[in-house]
């Protein structure tokens, strides 16, 4: 009985958290990301009008299952270049911590495909 | 007789100290008035900007503060800002960030993509020329944290412009965000066609080296150009800015 409900607390745990870093990103992501990636992550933000390359569409599932965690996270950390990608894509290493990055990268993944797993 | 002597005397010793005391206290007022204009600007600043603009530095930068700002901080304004601009923009404001403080405020989602509302956009109070002189005076004081002070010194190389522009947009990808042209590139940060003249050079190269030390949740990211790379990127300014 004690291994269930220490099981049960473990995996609520574990969901909360998850919850938390899904919320976190969301909000990191349209202070960072959705001036040029756009509100809902189609790759039409406010600023996407006059730039050479479009930002990416984060809706893309078939575009995004293509690329790993690690790969976002990055992109995100390092800048496009980092991936052989635009430099329009800045390093954002200043602007959020490893963590937010993950949690970045979480919200990502509940854009392309629902799930933030 | 002795009534006249006495009346003359009253007038003669009744006059002298309400002459003095009248010079006195005007002398009192020239000295003291300018002080009592400049507790006045602050008492202003305090009263009129403090619902928009971050007066004090913050112990703590939280993402919610920078993501719900209406004006940018003001506490090291003097640090930040070239006074002459300061005066006039008072004056006559003009739109410096094209898409508002913090461009998602403003953001609607339509089927051409995302535009910036500008019916949501807050125009800045126009002062009169005495009010923007005693502001920008006033905001001169405030140089915030002076470790970020930098002693640079910009002095103008000659540069080309398309070779500027292109640096700007397609190297470094300044345009992503900020727009060179009236009315061409990002709009979620401040237009950069004018910052010549409105920025002090100084604050220029020490923001673009490290955002962060002035804004901790400044949404710019930190390129990590060497000095070269930002006397380039300011040269261009320059060139822009028609000086």
């Amino acid at each position: 009985m004690k291994i269930f409900f220490f099981t049960l607390s473990f995996l609520l745990m574990i969901n909360s958290v998850v919850a938390i870093d899904i919320e976190l990103g969301k909000k990191l992501y349209q202070a960072n990301c959705s001036q040029c990636h756009g509100m809902e992550g189609d790759g039409y933000g406010v600023n996407a009008a006059d730039m050479a390359v479009m930002p990416k569409d984060h809706t893309d599932t078939e575009e995004m299952v293509s690329r790993t965690d690690e790969d976002l996270f990055k992109a995100i950390k390092f800048g496009g270049k980092a991936v052989n990608k635009s430099v329009l894509m800045p390093n954002w290493d200043a602007n959020m911590n490893d963590n937010e990055i993950h949690a970045v990268v979480a919200y990502l993944r509940v854009l392309c495909c629902g799930t933030g797993e | 007789m002795k009534m006249f002597v006495n009346t003359n005397k009253i007038k003669k010793v009744g006059a002298l100290p309400a002459r003095f005391y009248a010079l006195a206290f005007s002398l009192l007022l020239v000295l003291i008035a300018p002080n009592l204009y400049a507790a006045s600007t602050a008492e202003q600043l305090k009263n009129d900007c403090a619902g928009c603009h971050a007066l004090v530095a913050p112990t703590e930068e939280l993402l919610t503060q920078r993501m719900t700002r209406i004006g940018p901080p003001l506490y090291y304004a003097g640090s930040k800002y070239n006074a002459a601009w300061m005066e006039k923009w008072l004056q006559a404001p003009t739109r410096v960030r094209p898409g508002g403080e913090f461009f998602a405020q403003h953001t609607v989602v339509t089927d051409e993509g995302d535009v910036i509302d500008k019916s949501t956009l807050i125009t800045h109070p126009v002062l009169s020329s005495a009010q923007a002189l005693a502001m920008t005076e006033q905001l001169m004081k405030m140089l915030g944290d002076v470790k970020n002070q930098s002693d640079f010194e910009y002095k103008p190389k000659k540069s080309s412009r398309k070779m500027g522009a292109m640096n700007f947009g397609k190297f470094k990808g300044c345009r992503a965000c900020h727009q060179d042209e009236e009315g061409y590139g990002g709009v979620s940060g401040p237009e950069l066609h004018s910052v010549s003249s409105r920025l002090k050079p100084s604050f220029i190269a020490s923001y673009i080296k490290d955002p962060q030390q002035w804004e901790p949740r400044s949404l710019m990211p930190n390129k990590e150009l060497n000095g070269k790379e930002i006397q380039k990127l300011m040269d261009y300014f320059h060139l822009i800015g028609g000086e």
